[in-house]
């Protein structure tokens, strides 16, 4: 299109608009202030019935631990206790994997696939029945806001339950030709940032193949597992087919060694997954993990820059940052990168930090003291590495764990945050001049869970995602899930797929 | 030219929708919507006596004790543009009048031009042209950009509004760039439809002209004004065009002289919502006058 020099009438509409709202039109800058601020909308949670004390679940029953101890969950918005928990020692670890073990023996492995299934799809509808409850839950105990766990976490955990219980009677068509059995009990660990998700992800596919599970859910947020496993009760499972141990990370431990277990799902930090998968060579188990990330996001010239930021956004601001594939590395080509930058900058300041129980909440708590300390620790490092900070202006409550949405520029791939998984709303970018750039810098990791390309351009997609060593790719989009997409890492980001037919393959063996 | 993406977008705008706008917020919004309606009555069957309507609807939307505002304008075609001025004269209400052949855009351009000189003699405001979608979409966008120049100039002090008609356009990427070649001619504002031809205005397409404008903002520092028009019906709806524009750019744009409803009936569903979040009960609609 053409370009003209502005004419006399133009250059007369700069000065309207000028006294129309009496600013300089000199500062070209966006206002995001409350002149039209959103009165609070908090989702009600008065009805929630939160109990004193969870205690274990074993064969189906609700047991106090061995020990007798229990320790704190704590709301991290407003640092207050909700509940104390139970913890379990090796005693109790070693109760459930017995319960395992004889309904897996008795019962589970017995039942035909189509009966497994209808017991799958009740707990699907009874999860859907009851979205809203634990939608609010999953808000009071891990800080993630209300329009997350609402319209994303719940949703999915049971579509998740729907998925695999279509699949349990049609085990012999997933994989033709072979007969596939399930492998028996399996130990699934996993991490605080997508509780109810991530234990959905794990229990849905290894029971829909005919195993028996002892789930060990994070620390910090076991409450929601146990209203799951209220469900389980109503939904008739039968006893042992799913247990739940909560404790520390000794509880995982005890799991991890038990010796009758058959297979290790784990889902957390590479630390512990490399660990654990030191404990478990030349053992009989199995073993999946799904592990860190440090997810490229590359954004070329010719993307569309408007709805490539949105892309920004979703990916790393997403759940406060606590996403193993958020696109935590930004790419952006050195020519658009002002562009980007600026309207990246007056895009978190859109962002809304606060109560996660309001319906308007962006930006939720940090899900633990301890986290927001990893945050606070690798931002510095940033800085000291003369790394240029921006952050949102939002203010802090006084009370919980909170960081301010974040990103730094002059990053090189020498910084440890562009190094380093920092699992926090903190975004690390960074620029390239040509594809071939692109992609050896993306690949420039230890990790390998997930990447983003934003181009309009379909021919670029498919060159440079067949060059990414990732396991998920999104292109013009990002943090997308769905059950029947597999998920998984390359290298340091684990090994095994969870979700579609791929998702099953760790919980069978085929012969 | 930037190229728009469909489905983030549509995803982007279709988030706004989710804003929970309550109590304060939602009376306050209530007001600043009604403050930014073009009351608009764009029929062959128009005559002086539904203009009255109009026109008195306008300047007084509501029993005062709501203190509800006047509209920002009411919306005529250019023989009526006399008739709405005398009835307007002592207000604020401004009168924009449909210039340029609306809606089609289909006559030599001489003869818009006349039209628009007209409408401003006798009275309006404010011009809401339409551009020759059959120019555009044959790929002649100087022809586009130098009608929309040429109208700017014949408006005078009038403002000029100029329609895309997205519902023709139909592309996202069409929408971006017939956004562009008005906005560089010299709009004052970019408004989605005539509200003759389905889909009219959607929160999409409103969405990549508020990101048009954002751009052209970043580059000059001139803010362009947008008018979503017809199929807006809800004050839910409009609440969240207003969330929309906040989020997108800011709070300067919150003000009639920036932006605008095309509308007629989305005014009394707002007035009832109105009514009810200061009454905390609901109106039947028989307690509010038509338009």
């Amino acid at each position: 299109m053409s370009r003209r020099k502005p004419n006399s009438s133009q250059l007369a509409i700069v000065d309207r608009n000028g006294e129309a709202n009496g600013r300089p039109i000199a500062k070209r800058r966006l206002d995001f202030g409350e002149r039209w601020s959103y009165a609070p909308a908090p989702e009600a949670n008065r009805y929630i019935k939160l109990r004193n004390r969870y205690q274990l679940f074993i064969d189906g029953r609700f047991v106090p631990p061995k020990s007798g101890d229990y320790f704190d969950s704590i709301n991290p918005a407003t640092e207050e206790k909700l509940a104390e928990i139970g913890s379990a020692n090796e005693k109790d670890v070693a109760l459930a994997v017995k319960a395992a073990r004889r309904s897996y023996k008795n019962v589970w492995s017995k039942m035909p696939g189509r009966e497994r299934g209808k017991y799958l799809f009740r707990i699907a509808r009874l999860i859907q029945e009851k979205a809203r409850e634990l939608a609010v839950l999953e808000t009071m105990d891990g800080g993630k806001t209300i329009k997350e766990s609402r319209d994303i976490d719940l949703p999915l955990v049971a579509a998740h339950f729907f998925y695999y219980a279509g699949w349990a009677d049609k085990l012999k068509y997933a994989f033709p030709g072979r007969k596939a059995r399930p492998l028996g009990v399996a130990g699934q660990i996993i991490p605080w940032n997508f509780p109810l998700l991530m234990a959905a992800w794990k229990l849905a596919p290894a029971l829909a193949c005919g195993n028996t599970c002892i789930l060990k859910p994070a620390e910090t947020t076991s409450i929601t597992a146990f209203h799951l496993a209220e469900i389980f009760q109503e939904a008739g499972l039968p006893d042992g087919v799913v247990n739940i141990v909560t404790g520390p990370g000794e509880t995982g431990s005890a799991l991890v060694n038990h010796p009758d277990i058959d297979k290790i799902a784990f889902t957390g930090s590479t630390e512990v997954g490399k660990r654990i998968a030191s404990v478990i060579v030349g053992t009989k188990k199995k073993l999946t993990l799904e592990l860190g990330g440090k997810a490229a996001n590359i954004i070329f010239e010719d993307a569309p820059i408007d709805q490539a930021v949105e892309g920004i956004i979703a990916g790393i601001y997403f759940n406060q940052g606590h996403v193993c594939c958020a696109g935590s590395r930004l790419f952006v080509q050195e020519s658009v990168f002002p562009t980007v930058i600026r309207k990246l900058r007056d895009r978190i300041s859109t962002l809304r930090l606060g109560d996660p129980l309001d319906k308007n909440t962006d930006i939720g708590a940090i899900n633990s003291r301890s986290q927001l300390d990893k945050i606070c620790e690798l931002v510095d490092s940033g800085l000291k590495q003369g790394a240029q900070l921006v952050q949102s202006r939002a203010p802090l409550p006084a009370k919980g764990y909170w960081y301010p949405p974040s990103f730094f520029t002059g990053v090189t791939a020498s910084h440890r945050i562009a190094q380093e998984e920092i699992f926090g709303p903190v975004l690390s970018v960074m620029t390239f001049r040509t594809p071939e750039e692109a992609i050896a810098r993306a690949n420039n990791t230890p990790y390998g869970l997930s990447a983003g390309v934003w181009t309009d351009k379909g021919s670029k997609i498919f060159k440079i995602v067949n060059q990414l060593r990732a396991g998920v790719i999104w292109a013009n989009t990002y943090n997308k899930f769905d059950p029947s997409s597999p998920f998984g890492g390359y290298k340091e980001s684990g090994f095994g797929r969870e979700g579609g037919r791929h998702g099953l393959l760790p919980y069978l063996t085929l012969s | 030219m930037p190229s728009v993406d469909q489905v983030m977008a549509e995803e982007r705008a279709a988030a706004f929708t989710r804003r929970s706008i309550k109590t304060s917020a939602k009376l306050a919004g209530l007001k600043l919507v009604v403050s930014m309606m073009d009351l608009t009555t764009l029929e062959g069957s128009d005559t002086p006596g539904k203009i009255a309507f109009l026109c008195r609807k306008a300047m007084q939307p509501l029993d005062p004790r709501y203190q509800a505002p006047s509209c920002a304008a009411v919306c005529v075609y250019p023989n009526l543009v006399r008739i709405a001025k005398k009835f307007l004269e002592q207000s604020s209400v401004k009168i924009a009048s449909v210039a340029t052949a609306f809606p089609a855009g289909l006559m030599p351009t001489k003869l818009k031009l006349r039209e628009v000189r007209g409408a401003v003699h006798d009275g309006a405001d404010e011009i809401d042209m339409v551009i020759s979608r059959a120019i555009f979409l044959a790929g002649e966008y100087e022809r586009v950009f130098d009608e929309i120049a040429a109208t700017r100039e014949a408006c005078g002090a009038a403002h000029l509004k100029v329609i895309l008609e997205t519902g023709e356009l139909q592309t996202y990427d069409n929408v971006r760039l017939a956004s562009e070649i008005a906005m560089r001619a010299g709009a004052d504002f970019i408004k989605t439809s005539t509200g003759k031809i389905s889909p009219a205005a959607t929160m999409p397409v409103t969405l990549v002209m508020l990101e048009a404008i954002r751009d052209y903002f970043y580059e000059t520092g001139i803010r362009i004004g947008m008018k979503p028009a017809g199929g807006i019906r809800t004050a839910k709806e409009a609440l969240a065009y207003l969330v929309m524009v906040k989020e997108t750019l800011g709070d300067d744009w919150l003000t009639p002289a920036l932006f605008r409803f095309g509308a007629s009936t989305l005014l009394n569903d707002v007035l009832m919502q109105l009514v009810k979040v200061a009454d905390a009960n609901y109106q039947s609609a028989d307690y509010f006058s038509l338009p």
